[in-house]
């Protein structure tokens, strides 16, 4: 299944949906496509649902990495929300996981904006 | 690129008739899936003229997957390594490393042209065979 997006906004922060998979023709260009829609339109919070991505491969962080480094370079953050247990096992082999600021209760995320 | 998930699914398939667990399933085919990609986007640089060629085995005691394209190769420990702090924010460059953190063993040879990967995965003695 290709990656699927939802977005809606909680408290100024944009919280974007993602179901499926982040791989190199599968999700990546997708979920480019719609944090940098986001940052050109001048959102500086976003959040990253993860809790329905079961699968991520290398072009999948690769996007994860250019998503946070475009955003921060824009004065905005790119946070994650809710991972898997594989994406999380994959973000601790790849130290990524000291990179990203990450949440398991969407509330405390929105909140790390204010 | 489509011919990538079949891979995978072949991958993942042949662990399972092994009989190792979801994880392990999940961790080789994700190996596998990243080599054919590499094979088909930085080996063979996406010339529908140039081919990869899988072979998949169980012998009993290992599962083995060699890879290989036309490429032009490459040097392995030429890649950067993609812990270190000043690649830790870098696009890309984390393949070979997800292919050797996920299987026992990696080995690389060079083909005139291409380049073959060779991934091991060992498999566990039969529980109560001596």
């Amino acid at each position: 299944m290709a990656l699927a997006i939802a977005s809606r906004d909680v408290d100024g922060v944009t919280v974007l949906d993602l179901s499926g998979r982040i791989t190199l023709g599968e999700g990546s260009v997708q979920l480019r496509d719609a944090v940098r829609g986001l940052i050109g339109k001048g959102q500086k919070n976003i959040l990253l649902n993860m809790g329905e991505v079961n699968y991520i491969d290398s072009s999948g962080l690769g996007e994860l990495v250019s998503a946070y480094t475009t955003a921060k370079n824009q004065g905005a953050a790119v946070k994650l929300l809710k991972l898997t247990k594989k994406v999380h096992d994959l973000l601790q082999l790849t130290k990524l996981y000291t990179v990203f600021d990450i949440y398991d209760d969407e509330a405390a995320a929105i909140a790390s904006y204010r | 690129m489509e011919s990538v998930g079949v891979i995978e699914a072949a991958a993942e398939k042949l662990a399972a008739e092994a009989g190792l667990d979801e994880d392990q399933q999940s961790h080789i085919a994700m190996a596998v899936r990243e080599a054919a990609i590499n094979a088909v986007l930085h080996g063979n640089e996406y010339d529908p003229a140039r081919s990869i060629h899988l072979t998949f085995e169980n012998t009993g005691t290992d599962l083995i997957f060699t890879i290989a394209d036309q490429g032009r190769g490459f040097d392995p420990d030429s890649l950067p390594d993609p812990l270190a702090p000043e690649n830790l924010l870098r696009g890309a460059g984390r393949g070979i490393f997800l292919i050797r953190s996920l299987m026992d063993e990696v080995h690389f040879r060079q083909l005139h042209p291409g380049t073959e990967l060779t991934l091991v995965k060992h498999l566990a003695p039969a529980s109560g065979k001596t």
